[in-house]
């Protein structure tokens, strides 16, 4: 069951300072309201991951790694490759990160990058297939929170993406035709992970009256809704998801959309500049 | 998931593939009061796509250290019963089930005046019991329509369909072949008197001016299945009143 989590208990003086901060125009970080902190992309962090990228956005940290498998296809996409996203917030990350399974707000997190890298068609995986309907390439998203300051998804997307771009593809050894099993060599990368196009997430917090991007953790906490929009790099929607127990009105989403569209390509900017070969 | 037939013509002569016009709402059923021991219910169908939801509450806590000192906690269950779709859904907690539970539940909450019950839960329960496409809208419009009726103090009612993108067109409440075969998916729900939207998801891809197109479709539709949830209300409580 989902249930009302507890609201940490943020004291009038300091609601109204943050909003009358806003007011001015500025983030309580002083940097302008539709701007985000400073971006950190570092890719191929971890050797033994076909990809890797740690991503800082001001103090939130997130690490994202590709594996590459070789597995068996879906029965309506046999020639295709397959993509699993998962995430998970380490208790490392923030004293109310407990251990255990993914919570309901990693599992979000995991669904929401995962649909907005599958709709667009982020990955080729069309060229994904080794032995058309037998055997192809399984491409494992796996985001781990490192540290959390705010803004968790948007930061969590920058990694996956840049893993999934600086990914590289073992050597196919051999290929039984009798059995149609794999060798691969895992120490011998080939290829980049074909990518047809690159995405963000944008995620426009509300706080009062005010539409911002990138809040962090204590702007987070007075926000009283969130809505997270990807956005591709030739300016479509490729993925949306409200979050959190307020609401937003018509003009409000429209306005939110506009923002993100406006701050897309810089993020974009960043990963491409990031997986540079 | 699962079939592997080919896409099938989504659009034909300017009808979709069941006959509607692109901003037509399936045949819509709704009953309020359907289970004797919960404080709350509703059967709603769009279509085949059928759901009910229960509310008990609010009532006592348990385990107590949930409670909140301020307000009611609202515990939400979303969930398909195993045979309501075309493979049977293994009984056990999805991804899925677990996501939609919590945006359902963030979906309700700006309603809900919870803050008029301190220390209690008020539990909502959504079950579906034939899934056609759009089950997570038509569980939200039942489980208003439960709140309702177990007399919890709401801020308005909230109503939610899904809008898609079909062949090239934006069409109002999909069915599951729409979804399944379309290019979006983008379920939205509201609070239509205050026009507060407090679900908005889009699986698929649209451009910004598809984007502004298909929300004010979705809240077209709103507003119609709306009407409806107050008739619905108005409707057992007149039968009530002349028995």
């Amino acid at each position: 069951m989902s249930i009302t989590p507890e609201q940490p208990v943020i004291p009038k003086l300091k609601y109204n300072a943050i909003l009358n901060v806003l007011a001015k125009g500025q983030h309580i970080d002083k940097r302008p309201l539709n701007t985000y902190r400073s971006i950190s992309i570092k890719t191929n962090v971890v050797p033994n991951a076909e990809g890797s990228a740690l991503v800082s956005i001001g103090s939130t940290q997130v690490l994202a790694g590709v594996k590459l498998d070789v597995g068996q296809p879906y029965a309506d996409t046999p020639n295709e490759g397959v993509l699993i996203v998962n995430a998970e917030f380490l208790p490392a990350a923030s004293p109310t990160f407990e251990p255990g399974p993914p919570d309901e707000n990693a599992i979000e997190l995991a669904r929401v990058i995962d649909r907005s890298l599958r709709e667009p068609k982020v990955v080729a995986l069309d060229k994904l297939a080794i032995v058309p309907g037998k055997k192809v390439w399984i491409v494992w998203v796996d985001i781990y929170v490192m540290d959390h300051d705010g803004n968790l998804l948007d930061a969590s997307m920058l990694a996956a993406m840049a893993a999934l771009a600086s990914a590289r593809i073992p050597r196919v050894v051999s290929v039984d035709p009798n059995t149609g099993d794999v060798m691969i060599d895992r120490e011998t990368r080939e290829d980049r992970l074909p990518i047809n196009k690159y995405v963000c997430t944008v995620t426009v917090a509300k706080i009062g009256s005010y539409l911002v991007v990138d809040p962090n953790l204590e702007e987070e906490a007075v926000a009283s809704a969130r809505l997270a929009i990807s956005v591709a790099e030739d300016g479509s929607i490729v993925g949306m998801q409200k979050m959190g127990m307020g609401y937003f009105t018509e003009d409000e989403v429209k306005k939110a959309v506009g923002l993100a569209i406006g701050v897309a390509p810089s993020l974009i900017a960043a990963i491409k500049s990031a997986v540079q070969p | 998931m699962g079939s592997s037939s080919e896409k099938p013509q989504l659009i034909i002569d300017g009808k979709r593939i069941d006959g509607r016009a692109f901003d037509e709402l399936r045949p819509i059923e709704m009953e309020v009061g359907v289970l004797k021991n919960a404080d709350g219910s509703a059967i709603v169908a769009f279509g085949n796509t059928r759901v009910l939801a229960a509310v008990y509450g609010p009532r006592e806590v348990m385990p107590k250290h949930v409670a909140l000192a301020d307000r009611a906690v609202i515990r939400c269950r979303y969930r398909m019963l195993s045979f309501s779709a075309e493979e049977r859904k293994s009984p056990a907690p999805s991804r899925r089930e677990i996501e939609l539970s919590k945006v359902i539940r963030e979906a309700l909450e700006p309603a809900i005046m919870s803050e008029l019950f301190p220390r209690t839960t008020i539990d909502i329960f959504i079950e579906v019991l034939n899934a056609d496409g759009g089950t997570r809208t038509t569980g939200i419009t039942a489980a208003a329509l439960a709140l309702a009726d177990a007399g919890v103090p709401m801020r308005d009612l909230v109503a939610g369909v899904a809008v898609g993108k079909v062949d090239g067109k934006l069409v109002l409440d999909i069915n599951k072949v729409e979804d399944m075969y379309g290019e979006a998916d983008m379920p939205v729900a509201a609070m239509p008197s205050l026009g507060r939207i407090t679900l908005l998801q889009l699986n698929g891809v649209l451009t910004h001016e598809e984007f502004v197109e298909a929300l004010a479709l979705a809240l077209k539709g709103i507003r119609k299945i709306y009407e409806l949830q107050k008739e619905a209300l108005r409707k057992k409580y007149v039968t009530t009143e002349e028995a």
